[in-house]
């Protein structure tokens, strides 16, 4: 067992963790942070997707020690301050961007993580940015959608 | 998974040293390693780390002109880094898994692992690239011995591959689209005294020389000069994804799309 200590959405976190604890069991079981789902756990699905030190990971394909010293930010960090959706969660709720919401945390982060270094996407790149993430639900078109309008573009061409 | 321990050693003497270690393993960025552990296909006492060995990362050119790539450099910062010197090397590790994946996913771990339908053994077997280890320098034309079989040794380390630059260069994958590896990739480089032609996820003893279409686009550079070959099905992977001649054929087609993207 070994000490661990990493910046968790602003916040310092310390926890032991054995050598093949996962980033994702130790946000989900030893932080309580349950936003990060784990849903393939076999690195697929980009469910478990959180940023490390400001580049989207699979939580799941990361061992916690790895991410010793660095910085984390998972779903829980990504709202406003006072509380309120961020311009990402707030566009997936205007675009139905999520039907069950199991894949949302890591659509989100995804998404984020794709606007920090484009802030203005085609279509296109979008969706193979979204290469790793899936959904069972939407069939990905309102995904799209909210990415494209959080970005601030035209979303009346997205769905078609 | 079964329980290891975890090290993460800051120089590359010290990551040696560990996996000197009995059931020692080395860890790039895990993205085919953990999934594999969580399977117990491999039970390694020691996991020792090679992302915090500040030598092992990064992207430069050398005095001679090849360019350098550190062994525990991600395939995003391939991407990124190496875009203006040599685009046909970026633009495969622009492709590789998801971006995710790239996040995390090293070079050195991809050759060290070989796995017959992963991008960069083309690239390097593509280019004639040195993979240099901590005990020596073996070329690409050496190192590739077989599916998930290579020239290292035991605890050997890959700290960088060196590429000589093409004069043009491409890399065209026809994805299996579940897991984003190749079902065929190609990678075409075209140098002044010759061009080599490397083949991915199609043979079922790994990464592979099309010779003939390597002579055939030494004498001119143009998809027309690969009108009429085809390489035999035989010995190419048979699975629920693709027959061998599927594969086969894809290997002409690919090419033919390499060169085109390239010249």
């Amino acid at each position: 067992m070994t000490q661990v200590s990493m910046t968790v959405n602003g916040k310092s976190a310390t926890g032991t963790v054995e050598g093949r604890t996962l980033l994702s069991s130790f946000l989900r079981d030893t932080l309580e942070l349950t936003g990060t789902h784990v849903g393939c756990d076999t690195s697929q699905c980009g469910a478990c997707v959180v940023h490390v030190n400001g580049v989207a990971v699979k939580s799941c394909t990361m061992l916690a020690a790895e991410a010793d010293g660095a910085e984390v930010a998972t779903i829980e960090g990504q709202a406003n301050a006072d509380g309120s959706l961020n311009v990402i969660q707030q566009a997936f709720q205007d675009h139905h961007g999520l039907q069950c919401g199991f894949c949302t945390p890591g659509m989100v982060m995804s998404a984020a993580a794709l606007l920090k270094d484009n802030p203005k996407p085609t279509e296109a790149e979008v969706r193979e940015y979204l290469e790793g993430n899936i959904c069972r639900c939407t069939g990905y078109h309102n995904i799209v959608k909210a990415i494209m309008a959080a970005s601030g573009q035209d979303v009346a061409i997205a769905a078609e | 998974m079964y329980n290891f321990e975890f090290v993460k050693p800051a120089t590359l003497a010290d990551a040696v040293a560990a996996l000197s270690g009995e059931d020692a393993q080395a860890l790039g960025g895990g993205q085919t390693l953990i999934p594999t552990l969580k399977q117990r296909l491999n039970q390694p006492g020691t996991l020792v780390s090679l992302l915090s060995i500040p030598e092992m990362v990064g992207v430069c050119k050398t005095d001679d002109g090849a360019l350098s790539v550190g062994g525990a450099t991600t395939h995003a910062t391939v991407s990124a880094e190496a875009a203006v010197d040599f685009p046909g090397l970026a633009g495969l590790a622009s492709h590789i898994g998801d971006p995710a994946v790239r996040n995390r996913g090293t070079i050195g771990g991809s050759l060290a692992n070989n796995d017959p339908a992963a991008c960069y053994p083309a690239a390097a077997l593509g280019t004639g690239a040195t993979i240099v280890t901590n005990a020596r320098e073996i070329a690409a034309d050496d190192y590739f011995q077989g599916m998930f079989a290579t020239a290292l040794e035991e605890g050997e380390v890959i700290t960088e591959v060196r590429f000589p630059v093409p004069e043009v260069s491409n890399y065209q994958k026809f994805v299996q689209p579940a897991s984003r590896f190749a079902l065929v990739g190609v990678f075409v480089a075209k140098y002044a005294d010759g061009v080599r032609v490397a083949v991915t996820g199609a043979s079922e003893e790994g990464v592979f020389r099309w010779s003939e279409a390597e002579a055939a686009l030494s004498a001119i550079f143009s998809v027309d000069a690969l009108a009429g070959l085809s390489v035999p099905a035989d010995g190419m992977i048979g699975d629920l994804h693709g027959t061998p001649a599927y594969r086969a054929h894809l290997v002409a087609v690919m090419t033919r799309r390499a060169v085109a993207a390239a010249a």
